[in-house]
């Protein structure tokens, strides 16, 4: 029998940085945004703190294209777990600074999200955000530590990221430094499935299979038909039966065709599935080899 | 299923980031999108071959450019039999700290040598590392068997060689494995080119060594967050002392201290993730409620009474140090022991480890730059409840931080107490 003892390893690693999160900072923040790896970490800290209080509230980006079914989601599991939820709007700071919105085909909100999380941050004076990013999605984020140091302006300097020394976390910090601590950098997508089968997390039922009205890209990827799409008379929109890999933005994440109904059906597609996680989904990263290198020393997550 | 923790160490053009793609393509962990780019790249920069393999863990802008590792990578494969972390650390000499992050939590090291380049500094400086941090395991990985036609003899001559330099040093387990990364020969099957070579392949290795089994049962427990729950009913405050088992067991009703003032007092109840348990293990995050009302906090142990540990203000040590500030005499540091900070001083280096030979230096002990390893004497502000690392690899380490400007400056291992 296959069994998963690796998976309580990655939970207590998990719970461990959490915790000095919580033991090393005055005013940390959980970073919310709805998909699973977010609702794993909220999963994570109800074991590391109830029957107490978090420490920390959620904090949602809300870039205005979320999907509503992940908005849906992240209401009703604030009710469930009773803990204080913030949301800060990409839209308000794209009056309150006068900004561009994003233009073209898909519009993505990606850049402008950063400028609302930094806001967000200074707003609460958070010193710490903790964020759901795995090392395995792409090779920048492969090459940062557990507890990242930013600047004044949110930038990560890879070449002078400090010595990380066995689970040693160092989060002292000058003033105006801020720190993302990532508890779930050494977990894969498949071990992320793996544990929400093991736990019984619920999630979105947008990452299962449902019918949708799809608009397919230049490259093959299918879009959800939504509001936000600046289409034209060359786009097909035709109905499909799909599901999300990983849930971001509704103009800049894309579908796959999928029939699995279950955590379990997801975990056997993963297995045989020969696309990597975000080359499959993501527009965003596509644009150069170092887009998420270039994003994250701007400030992005 | 288990996780297996390694790192990659060697000369910068040894071909250790080659060695992790190679491993990551041949055991079919790399998606189609992602070998296409790196195929793409690979023929953008004219490399040689078709698929550049390096080019999948050297992931940030310089280093593409430079065609060197800077930082540490990880990366992650699994197979029926482990899940892999990989941490592909940087060869070179200026990035030795990144080394360190790298290598600290490994259960094996990789060390790579060219066959045609043989055994350099590079080698004996990541094996004297290795030792440094107690590494369980060192595999040599003799790499390039293609260039020497995979002959035997100039296998032997290396591993007769890296044997009798490491008579000198404390490793625990080496291993020989000969390869050739490049070509994909004895990294996942064994290789047909290497007849006479007896032993497995590189992966069969890696799923099978054996991961360290504790030396030291004592029990230990640091406390790394204090949780006060106001139950709504009735407005009652119970006090949960949260953090993770570092070795040995805790027990319901155990008798314990409270270190380090030496209170005494009972479990009264022990927890695992908001379940009632009677007992909990190394590696479990516990929160423990106890029988008096304690001002315990976060940084403070609580051990059983017979297996009480050592507290101590001043410690002997070696450390590495990291940063690009060399060492003052008059620096204002911080301990930070696992979740318990407190000032420090190092009162005294008492000598230098030359990095390639392993002999001490005692006549250079005025000053410590960056990557240098030194024995020191260290002062703590607050007394510490350690074990050497020879007891206890969980608790017989720390790092230094500068008061100033907040960087981590050294690691280290305790040896002594004082």
């Amino acid at each position: 029998m296959e069994t998963k003892d690796y998976l309580d390893h990655l939970e207590a690693e998990a719970i461990h940085i959490m915790l000095e999160v919580a033991g090393q900072f005055e005013r940390p923040a959980l970073l919310f945004s709805g998909g699973k790896d977010s609702i794993c970490l909220v999963h994570l800290a109800q074991k590391a703190f109830k029957p107490g209080k978090f420490p920390f509230p959620l904090v949602h980006i809300d870039t205005g294209h979320n999907f509503p079914e992940a908005l849906d989601f992240r209401d009703q599991l604030v009710d469930n777990i009773g803990e204080k939820l913030i949301v800060r709007k990409v839209e308000d700071t794209i009056r309150k600074r006068k900004l561009v919105d994003a233009s073209g085909k898909f519009p993505s909100r990606n850049a402008l999200q950063t400028y609302t999380l930094l806001d967000t941050i200074e707003e609460f004076e958070f010193d710490v955000c903790i964020g759901g990013a795995r090392r395995d999605e792409e090779k920048a984020r492969a090459k940062e530590r557990i507890f990242s140091v930013r600047d004044d302006f949110g930038q990560w300097n890879p070449k002078k990221q400090r010595p990380e020394i066995w689970d040693t976390y160092n989060g002292r910090i000058n003033k105006g430094e801020n720190v993302r601590a990532f508890p779930i950098s050494n977990w894969t997508e498949l071990d992320i499935w793996n544990y929400i089968e093991r736990e019984e997390i619920e999630l979105p039922n947008i990452y299962f299979t449902h019918n949708r009205q799809v608009v397919q890209t230049d490259n093959g990827q299918l879009m959800a038909y939504s509001e936000y799409l600046n289409l034209d008379d060359s786009d097909h929109i035709r109905e499909g039966r799909v599901r999300y890999r990983t849930v971001g933005d509704m103009t800049c994440t894309a579908a796959v065709v999928s029939e699995a109904h279950t955590v379990r059906d997801i975990i056997e597609e993963i297995k045989i599935a020969k696309i990597s996680e975000r080359g499959a989904t993501r527009m965003d990263d596509r644009i150069s080899e170092a887009a998420m290198e270039d994003r994250k020393k701007n400030g992005y997550f | 299923m288990d996780i297996l923790r390694f790192f990659t160490a060697g000369n910068v053009d040894d071909g250790k980031s080659t060695l992790t793609g190679r491993l990551l393509f041949d055991s079919k962990s790399i998606s189609t999108d992602i070998i296409e780019t790196i195929t793409r790249q690979s023929k953008i920069k004219g490399k040689d071959t078709d698929l550049d393999l390096a080019l999948l863990t050297d992931g940030l802008r310089a280093e593409r450019e430079q065609g060197i590792t800077i930082d540490v990578a990880y990366k992650y494969f699994s197979t029926d039999k482990r899940k892999f972390i990989i941490a592909d650390t940087p060869g070179h000499i200026q990035y030795t700290r990144n080394m360190f992050t790298g290598a600290s939590t490994a259960d094996v090291a990789i060390i790579l040598i060219d066959i045609v380049n043989g055994i350099t500094e590079q080698t004996r400086r990541h094996s004297i590392i290795a030792s440094i941090l107690g590494i369980p395991h060192v595999l040599i990985c003799i790499n390039k068997m293609d260039l020497v036609s995979y002959a035997e003899n100039a296998y032997s001559d290396i591993v007769d060689e890296y044997k009798k330099f490491a008579n000198g040093l404390n490793l625990r387990n080496v291993d020989y494995i000969p390869v050739s990364a490049l070509e994909g020969e004895n990294i996942v099957n064994r290789s047909e080119k290497l007849p006479w070579y007896k032993g497995t392949s590189l992966l069969t290795y890696l799923e099978n060594v054996k991961t360290l089994q504790e030396t030291m049962d004592e029990s230990r427990f640091q406390i790394q967050y204090v949780s006060n729950f106001v139950d709504p009913k009735t407005n009652e405050i119970t006090r949960r002392f949260i953090g993770r088992i570092l070795s040995g067991t805790y027990k319901n009703g155990d008798l314990v201290e409270v270190l380090p003032e030496k209170i005494a007092t009972k479990i009264s109840s022990l927890e695992k993730y908001n379940r009632a348990v009677e007992k909990a293990h190394k590696g479990d995050i516990v929160a423990l409620q106890l029988s008096h009302d304690i001002d315990a906090g976060r940084g403070n142990t609580i051990v059983p009474i017979h297996q009480r540990s050592t507290l101590t203000n001043e410690i002997e040590a070696t450390i590495c140090w990291m940063d690009n500030t060399p060492f003052r005499p008059a620096q204002k540091l911080i301990i930070q022991h696992l979740s318990h900070t407190t000032k420090a001083k190092i009162s005294e280096i008492l000598c230098k480890i030359d990095i390639h030979t392993n002999q001490p230096d005692y006549d250079h002990t005025e000053n410590m730059a960056l990557n240098e390893i030194c024995k020191v004497i260290i002062r703590t502000a607050e007394p510490i409840a350690a074990d050497t690392f020879d007891q206890n690899r969980s608790t017989g380490i720390f790092i230094l931080i500068d008061e100033n400007t907040n960087n981590t400056v050294a690691a280290g291992t305790i040896f002594l107490f004082r």
